[in-house]
């Protein structure tokens, strides 16, 4: 045997494994999506629909503010801790990065923990104040999920960064806040490009999470899930599975395109 | 002063995300070993909880450990080769095909799931047997393991290594053998523990492909998050993370290792 032959042999297994599991039930599920009496025309019921529009509007704006407070949050926090040499800094970052291999489900597990009827809030505070069930809790479930991993994309291009630029800066009499605005925030643009691209794509797709905390809202994922377990709309949920895979796949595309990242999205 | 003020307002900020991510953890090993979580930790610790746990989901723990298992092994049957193949040619088509099978990461689970239910859900006895979920555990890992391999073999010049022992009269198994195999084992390490940790975790492909005689771990635990005490769903959580945080931490230290030597 050649060696060529030898080589493309060895791509064997991956093309068959990824052509019978993967394109072949992808083409399925597009071709379902197109098999109710509405035929195609049942992407622009979406749109038309405000149960499915308001949907959409909803998971936008949820997924929007998660992925701008875990920028805010994670930026700042990452900063500090790649600036700053102190004790209890490394006990600092494996808290912080802990929740990497949390699962959606347990996540919003935690957040009823702190925001449910038996949770810590109701338990501290005078009055009844639950709302692990709520956007609020959905949001914060995000959040939670968000944190570990911009945290990493902004600490690890913080390093790559050239402090003489900053150096350069505050000689000549910038300002702290002009050496961040000026500086800092544009060194690592690229970075939060994409860290915010992974954190918008998996709130977008987070299946767990909203399966334990969003029994009452209806986010993206959590209507694909009624639309085929209760209501049998296979085309529907196959349909609304289609838009939202489209979505999540070209939001990372740009991410790794600016960044080189690579990171799993749902939860 | 300025300049401290700034520092005591990212202090406070690093402090109070800290603070958000760690509560809960805390909140949910305490009222797994709390006899009654109600009352408050006062009512005494104990371990009942976590003996429930075992009696009421060793099935779903131990079906999580084999096909984290069976996973790991198929991931690399077809890993190995494959992060070869791509490595020796690459080009457009190679790029294609490492971007096509990637799709399972930037593709929501639940849309993967319901992908293998429309083409295979009416085959009843593949359907029905554990060979499924693991198939969505393969599809959602076997990326993570091409990777790690891709990346150590991309930064090493295979190509004069493997023209060296075929100088000496290796055969193109040989070389795979001795030469590629060896070389890329910090890549094959750092996917191993990836795909393991992934797998032992994965919820989104697996919530819609089991059925009622096959629960997995996570599955396990949103069942109890439903339905069961808050006691006992805190144990199996404590349960969950005891397996999966020194995962988790083996995988950072084998990747950090594997990233070393690519760079």
């Amino acid at each position: 045997m050649t060696n060529r032959s030898f080589v493309l042999l060895c791509l064997i297994p991956l093309l068959i494994f990824s052509i019978v599991f993967l394109a072949l039930p992808l083409v399925r599920l597009f071709l379902a999506s197109g098999e109710s009496e509405i035929g195609w025309s049942i992407y622009l019921e979406i749109l038309r629909k405000p149960r499915y529009l308001n949907t959409l509007v909803l998971t936008v704006l949820v997924s929007l503010a998660t992925t701008v407070a875990a920028l805010a949050v994670s930026t700042i926090a990452g900063m500090f801790l790649s600036r700053n040499q102190f004790k209890g800094r490394g006990i600092l970052l494996s808290i912080m990065t802990l929740p990497l291999a949390f699962p959606g489900v347990v996540i919003g597990f935690l957040i009823i923990l702190l925001g449910g009827r038996q949770g810590l809030i109701n338990q501290i505070t005078p009055g009844h104040v639950v709302f692990a069930y709520s956007v609020i809790g959905l949001f914060l479930g995000y959040l939670y999920f968000s944190i570990p991993r911009v945290l990493l994309t902004v600490m690890a291009a913080a390093e790559k960064l050239d402090t003489s630029l900053e150096e350069a800066a505050r000689t000549m009499g910038a300002s702290s806040y002009r050496v961040v605005v000026d500086v800092i925030l544009p060194g690592l643009m690229p970075s939060l490009i994409a860290a915010g691209a992974i954190a918008f794509a998996t709130a977008m797709g987070a299946f767990g999470t909203a399966f334990t905390l969003a029994t009452n809202i209806d986010v993206i994922p959590m209507v694909i899930y009624t639309e085929f377990t209760l209501s049998a709309n296979i085309a529907m949920a196959a349909a609304l599975s289609i838009v939202l895979g489209i979505v999540t796949w070209a939001l990372l595309l740009i991410a790794r395109s600016i960044s080189g990242t690579t990171v799993a999205a749902g939860g | 002063m300025f300049k401290s003020k700034t520092k005591i307002l990212q202090l406070f900020v690093t402090l109070t995300a800290c603070t958000f991510l760690f509560v809960p953890m805390v909140l949910s090993l305490l009222a797994g070993v709390t006899s009654n979580y109600f009352k408050g930790v006062s009512s005494g610790l104990t371990l009942k909880w976590v003996f429930k746990v075992w009696e009421l989901y060793a099935d779903s723990i131990f079906l999580s450990m084999g096909l984290a298992f069976a996973c790991l092994i198929v991931t690399l049957i077809i890993g190995i080769p494959a992060a070869y193949g791509l490595a020796r040619h690459p080009g457009w088509l190679s790029r294609l095909l490492e971007e096509f099978i990637s799709l399972p990461l930037a593709i929501p689970g639940l849309a993967i799931a319901l992908a293998l239910l429309q083409l295979y859900g009416s085959l009843k006895g593949f359907r029905a047997s554990w060979t499924f979920i693991l198939v969505g555990h393969v599809l959602y890992t076997l990326p993570f393991m091409v990777r790690s391999i891709l990346a150590v073999l991309s930064s090493m010049d295979l190509k004069t290594l493997e023209e060296g022992a075929a100088s000496l009269g290796a055969s193109s198994w040989q070389r795979f053998r001795d030469i590629v195999v060896p070389n890329a084992m910090p890549g094959i390490l750092a996917g191993a523990l990836t795909v393991v940790t992934l797998s032992i975790g994965e919820f989104n492909i697996t919530w819609m492909l089991h059925t009622p005689y096959l629960k997995t771990l996570p599955v396990g635990l949103a069942d109890s998050y439903a339905s069961m005490r808050l006691e006992i769903a805190s144990a199996y959580t404590l349960v969950f993370f005891i397996l999966i945080v020194p995962l988790l931490v083996a995988m950072q230290w084998a990747s950090a290792r594997a990233q070393r030597i690519t760079q």
